[in-house]
């Protein structure tokens, strides 16, 4: 869900939302509040523009990358109120109050998230393009599994769930990458998974 | 894509009420396939309804001994809830089958019964499609179709419906509960809420202008095993060629929907008075009357293959 989203319409300022180019290639502005890598934005947009243009074009976080603008490559993936989604195919206005979090957010070059230095370890991508997504979607994933979600190759739903090599590709499976470091990113999930397992229960 | 206004409104029949006086206006969700569309062309609103704050997230148990899923519950929650998974496997097998990891977290249930086709030749706008543009022909019917409709297709269209979740709510036989703009409820039953296409194949549901989904109701449990098995291109993250949704009880009675096949979610009751003879007794029946193409008429052999599979997992 949207975070604060219940509130009243923040439809459209009269004056400046120039509701009269609905319909046409002229913008329509509208305005929405939300919290990016622990930073709160403040924005006025084209209400077409989605999340991943927000963060990239507005805001200047061009981590997250645009690869297919369709959903089907994972490249885009952003973790908002704890949950990864495709930034391309969501509008920034729908995120009033969202917490979001970007390949930024999660760690820096000189403070890596375990993932990061994971993917660094195990030879995770080649040319990178996917990674910030691939990243931000393995840790996700994991948290998914630590959440009891199940998947498409969970023999049993109801017993506690497992991080294999078999889930691990399942849910990546919104993740493509076209270097073809599959292998690489399951071994560097697989550690991230180990390095959690011997910490302890959260 | 064309520019639109935006809006949030508090209640339900307040976003009812929005879409209904507003030319050209759509409900927005997950927004996982509208915006695709948007993107393309294909879908042009000049505004939208953000239906995303209404507190339609929730799933409660009914009176009757079933379940109420709110429309805005996300597909990953729905395939994650206890109930659902104990209760309702064949449900959670479905949602689970469908998209991947991040399409799920934000797509919804009534989103999903209202995804439009994945036909190739409705999503290209170079092509006659009677469903994107109506009148303008169907570039499928002569064209690529290994993935499109074997039964229940008609001679303007034969695009399917491209869902999973919906082929086991058909088969657990689901309720749509719905709010219109003066506020009146209605339920319809899945099997009436999805169209064949016929000659209005841009019509997919049932649904009236304004309508909008506050919920599914699913029966009390059926017991006995439940099994979704999905064929497909991929191992993942791929649409189905032909999915059976099945509920099989312990004598080997039970019930079967098919998706990938036809322009709704495929259940011919009748059929499953076959289902302790086997796989093509109940394919038989279920698909008399199939016209398949030269390129999808693999689909019934795989129907009754994938079903025969289905059983066979059923009784282990």
């Amino acid at each position: 869900m949207a975070g604060t989203a219940a509130c009243a319409a923040m439809t459209a300022m009269p004056g400046t939302s120039r509701a009269e180019n609905a319909g046409t290639d002229q913008p329509v502005l509208a305005r929405v509040s939300f919290t990016m890598n622990g930073q709160r934005r403040d924005l006025e947009l084209d209400t077409r523009t989605s999340l991943l243009d927000a963060a990239r074009e507005h805001l200047h976080l061009t981590g997250s990358k645009k690869g297919c603008d369709h959903g089907q490559c994972g490249a885009c993936t952003m973790i908002v109120d704890g949950r990864r989604i495709n930034a391309c195919l969501t509008l920034a206005v729908m995120h009033q109050g969202a917490e979001i979090t970007t390949i930024e957010g999660l760690g820096q070059p000189e403070n890596l998230h375990p993932m990061q230095a994971a993917f660094i370890k195990h030879d995770g991508y080649q040319c990178g393009y996917c990674t910030p997504g691939q990243i931000c979607s393995g840790v996700a994933v994991l948290a998914e599994i630590k959440a009891g979600i199940p998947s498409h190759v969970t023999a049993d739903l109801n017993a506690p769930m497992q991080v294999t090599d078999a889930e691990i590709r399942e849910r990546m499976s919104g993740n493509i990458c076209r270097c073809g470091a599959y292998s690489n990113i399951v071994e560097a999930m697989t550690e991230v998974a180990g390095n959690l397992t011997t910490r302890g229960p959260a | 894509m064309k520019s639109f206004t935006y809006e949030r409104p508090g209640t339900p029949a307040e976003a009812a009420a929005a879409v209904s006086r507003t030319p050209n206006a759509k409900f927005i969700a997950g927004g996982t396939n509208l915006l695709d569309l948007m993107k393309l062309q294909i879908e042009t609103p000049t505004h939208l309804v953000d239906v995303n704050g209404l507190g339609l997230d929730t799933i409660e148990p009914t009176p009757e001994g079933g379940l109420r899923v709110g429309a805005l519950v996300r597909n990953t929650d729905l395939a994650a809830d206890a109930r659902v998974r104990r209760d309702y496997a064949v449900l959670s097998r479905a949602l689970l089958a469908g998209a991947s990891g991040q399409l799920r977290n934000k797509a919804t249930t009534a989103g999903n019964l209202l995804q439009r086709t994945r036909c190739p030749y409705f999503y290209d706008t170079a092509q006659a499609c009677n469903k994107r543009q109506p009148g303008s022909g169907c570039s499928a019917l002569d064209g690529v179709s290994r993935q499109l409709a074997v039964i229940g297709a008609s001679e303007t269209c034969i695009a399917t419906h491209p869902g999973d979740m919906a082929v086991a709510m058909r088969v657990l036989d689901a309720t749509v509960e719905t709010i219109d703009a003066k506020g009146t409820a209605r339920a319809i039953p899945i099997a009436a809420f999805h169209r064949l296409a016929g000659d209005r194949p841009e019509v997919d549901t049932t649904l009236k202008p304004g309508e909008l989904i506050t919920a599914v109701t699913l029966p009390k449990p059926l017991g006995g095993a439940h099994i979704y098995r999905k064929v497909r291109d991929r191992a993942s993250y791929a649409y189905a060629l032909v999915s059976v949704a099945a509920v099989v009880q312990a004598d080997g009675s039970g019930r079967v929907a098919f998706g990938g096949v036809a322009h709704k979610p495929w259940r011919v009751e009748a059929a499953e008075a076959e289902m302790t003879r086997g796989a093509k007794a109940v394919t038989a029946r279920a698909f008399d009357g199939a016209k398949p193409t030269r390129d999808n008429a693999y689909k019934l052999k795989l129907a009754e293959r994938t079903l025969g599979a289905a059983l066979t997992e059923a009784r282990a």
